[in-house]
């Protein structure tokens, strides 16, 4: 028992790899246990992640060095830099690395019913275990060559996961093509920049790196590369193109962890922005670049999601709109992180709603994926003009859904207002016109939902739905777990920003503990 | 001027490549064109170890006494040229899917998701 | 597609081995010399490329199939997991078996040297399991373009 939670932050990526790899020999055995199989190995992950959230969050950042000694050495006799590949787990790493051990968890077990006996169900399991460690891996590392690798791991993984209805359709290959060379590019583009700051400084480990760093031309370049292209990954407006096409041809398990992907991508980006170059950068400007990122991502994710038929593409686009609400919470965050009156007044109130609002979408957004993928396991169709009146037949998926759309919307008690409420206070301080923006975008979120409330549930039962049932025991249950964490977060928003959020935003703000984790107590 | 020419090399590829993605029609090329950028990036991070008159980082056929080359950016090159070969397959093989469904390889045609 | 002509099958039985043979050379000695797992992989994956070339795709199929190919790939990724678990009293990916006098055992020797096989630790255990993997996955890859392209002539053609 000791074993394992002192080897935590690598089990709990090692145990869904080696499950990965040992799926295709089981599946010559027995087909009919992969899922089961993949299931249970997701849950020892999320009980081990839960385990070393309590530990980070009482006792410390943790710190795990491969191939060493002892698991905390960082600086073996003599040297002053660290050398071997770390992990680093602090608050904010395991704030993001709850977030995807509950998502992938129970998308394996939506996947139970959903992906029951097609063709290639034994690859799908493998590709949703990689992926996973893909996404845990870029929340703990503390290396940036390893971080890129992790990055492609989980691009790879999903490409296959998107194209994986391809063998009927040619619309899901074409989706992943498109995911395909716009994650080539954005990797690559990281790759450049990581052999900037290697050719510059010689060190590769974050910590080290943000000791040394002094912002010279060169690293200007690095940041300019940087910031456009995580943007790009985690679906900011102007360069959000892939999100609709991969997220409504994805299947429905699958993309409520690609949301968590494109989140862990912001997390990089905020890992950069906080513990990399904190205040030796120029904090006003790069602070203002994602709020202007943030405010468009709002407003066009929500006027072009109203005119949508399509009820996934329709989700894709508002998953595009609450991104730029955690956009424009971090930027107003980091714009004042130079000034420190303002940002105790203000500043650490914002990027607690921002921070809060990526658990938050990740849980209302998921369900309303699955609440989606559950009327296409029945109707076999997902346009909006040709349903109508399922509410008679699917009741635990109508309350779902409503649960789900209020969430989104902002209203209490649910955990949507409860973040939203975080971001308009604090951004009304900064820039009232940004606050405003905010609510209006906010209601015109309510009044698409209305409109696909009313054309998917509401109205006579139609008589080619005469035989549709509720969905099936697993489905009900992943949405059923969703639902009670939104109703949880929504009652008592307190308990959970007191205890998690509000250490990882000290967790980004500080850069001196994050460096002295390593370096040994400067 | 002459140590140069390795970082000029990596700015052409790149333009080449980039140019390539955004002005070429059939989807094979534009996979010839995501090789090219990756085979620029790679050549820019085996240059950046490199250091005047030294040789090559291997103890077993080296002459004694003399500096060495950088060896980690080769490592780091060397993972990704792995990561690229693997994305290179799959991008050919979702090209081979589509091509299967539609017939043609054709940008202009074969886009059904708009809006 | 269909197989080339007898001049080159007959050069293509002669080189097999050799090639097959020099990929192991780089795989086995990948701690001393430039090499290791994926480039000596990739060399043997290029000798079963030229076995698909020389003969076609439908008359490979006899010696060259894909079941077998993706069980070692299995095998491989399992063994390289395994390896790195090992060492999981100290840390993850620790080398318990370098400098300890067992398997591949004997001390590094720093400087010019003319090269002693039998050190290194798990790294040359770790090179062959990633070998092992890599030629049995672009194997794959391979087989499975080459059957692309049969589908795709005979709809051409039809």
């Amino acid at each position: 028992m000791n074993i394992l939670l002192n080897n935590s932050p690598i089990l709990i990526l090692a145990l869904p790899l080696l499950a990965a790899f040992l799926i295709p020999l089981i599946s010559r055995i027995n087909k009919k246990t992969v899922g089961s199989f993949s299931a249970l190995v997701l849950a020892i992950s999320l009980v081990m992640t839960i385990f070393l959230a309590v530990k980070v969050i009482t006792v410390g950042p943790q710190v795990y060095v491969f191939g060493a000694k002892s698991s905390g050495l960082t600086l073996p006799s003599g040297l002053s830099v660290p050398i071997r590949i770390m992990f680093q787990v602090d608050a904010m790493g395991i704030f993001m690395g709850l977030i995807t051990a509950t998502v992938s968890f129970l998308g394996a077990i939506y996947s139970l019913a959903f992906i029951k006996n097609q063709e290639g169900m034994d690859k799908f399991y493998s590709l949703l275990l990689l992926l996973t460690v893909g996404m845990f891996g870029m929340e703990f590392t503390g290396d940036l060559f390893n971080f890129f690798v992790f990055l492609e791991i989980a691009s790879i993984a999903s490409v296959a996961l998107i194209a994986y209805r391809g063998i009927n359709a040619g619309e899901p290959a074409e989706a992943g093509l498109k995911y395909m060379i716009v994650s080539s590019i954005s990797a690559l583009v990281v790759l450049f920049a990581i052999g900037i700051f290697y050719g510059e400084y010689d060190l590769l480990n974050i910590a080290a790196l943000a000791n040394m760093i002094k912002y010279s031309q060169l690293d200007k370049i690095a940041l300019a590369l940087l910031l456009p292209v995580l943007a790009m990954k985690s679906g900011a407006v102007p360069m959000h193109m892939w999100t609709p096409d991969a997220y409504s041809e994805a299947p429905a398990p699958i993309t409520m962890i690609l949301v968590a992907a494109s989140q862990a991508s912001l997390y990089a980006l905020f890992r950069i922005l906080f513990s990399l170059y904190n205040v030796s950068s120029n904090t006003l400007t790069a602070g203002w670049i994602i709020i202007v990122f943030g405010v468009l991502s709002m407003f066009i994710g929500v006027t072009m999601a109203i005119v949508q038929k399509d009820i996934k593409r329709l989700m894709a686009y508002h998953a595009v709109s609450q991104t730029g609400y955690m956009l424009l919470g971090v930027g107003v965050g980091l714009a004042v992180l130079s000034n420190p009156i303002a940002l105790k007044e203000y500043g650490i109130t914002s990027l607690e709603g921002g921070i809060f609002h990526i658990m938050n979408h990740a849980m209302y957004k998921g369900l309303l994926f699955l609440t989606a993928g559950a009327l296409f396991f029945r109707t076999g169709t997902r346009n909006l003009n040709k349903m109508g009146g399922l509410a008679h037949s699917m009741k635990y998926t109508t309350i779902f859904f409503i649960i789900g759309a209020a969430a989104i919307a902002g209203l209490p008690p649910f955990n949507g207002f409860a973040s939203k409420l975080l971001i308009y206070e604090s951004v009304y301080k900064f820039n009232p016109l940004l606050s405003i923006i905010a609510m209006v975008v906010s209601i015109l979120t309510l009044a698409s939902f209305v409109k696909v409330f009313h054309s998917a549930f509401l109205g006579p039962k139609l008589p080619q739905f005469n035989d549709v049932r509720e969905v099936p025991q697993s489905m009900v249950f992943s949405m059923a777990v969703l639902s009670c964490i939104i109703i949880f977060f929504g009652l008592f928003p307190d308990l959970i920003v007191d205890n998690l959020v509000h250490p990882a935003v000290m967790a980004l703000v500080e850069q001196v503990k994050y460096t002295g984790t390593v370096l040994g107590g400067m | 001027m002459i140590d140069n020419l390795p970082y000029i090399a990596v700015a052409i590829f790149i333009g080449l490549g980039i140019y390539t993605l955004m002005y070429k029609k059939n989807l094979i090329k534009i996979a010839i064109g995501i090789c090219l950028i990756e085979n620029g990036v790679n050549l820019f991070l085996i240059t950046l170890g490199y250091r005047k008159g030294a040789v090559a980082p291997i103890y077993t056929m080296a002459p004694s006494g003399q500096s060495m080359v950088l060896p980690t950016p080769q490592a780091l090159t060397l993972t990704s040229i792995v990561i690229g070969i693997a994305t290179t397959a799959l991008i050919l093989s979702v090209v081979m899917m589509i091509y299967k469904h539609y017939g043609t390889l054709d940008t202009d045609e074969i886009r059904r998701l708009r809006g | 597609m269909k197989g080339m002509s007898k001049i080159v099958k007959t050069v293509a039985n002669f080189v097999y081995g050799f090639i097959i043979i020099f990929g192991f050379y780089i795989i086995v000695h990948g701690h001393l010399t430039p090499g290791g797992g994926f480039q000596g992989g990739a060399v043997v994956a290029s000798a079963f490329a030229l076995a698909l070339v020389s003969y076609g795709s439908v008359n490979s199929q006899k010696f060259l199939k894909k079941d077998i190919f993706s069980l070692f790939e299995s095998f491989g990724l399992t063994l390289f997991i395994v390896l790195a678990f090992s060492g999981l009293g100290i840390t993850f990916f620790y080398n318990f078996l370098a400098n300890s006098g067992n398997w591949f055992g004997d001390a590094a020797v720093i400087g010019t040297n003319p090269g002693n096989m039998n050190t290194g630790g798990l790294i040359p255990l770790m090179n062959i399991a990633v070998g092992l993997e890599v030629l049995s996955a672009l194997g794959v890859i391979v087989l499975v373009m080459a059957k692309g392209a049969e589908f795709t002539r005979k709809k051409e053609n039809s």
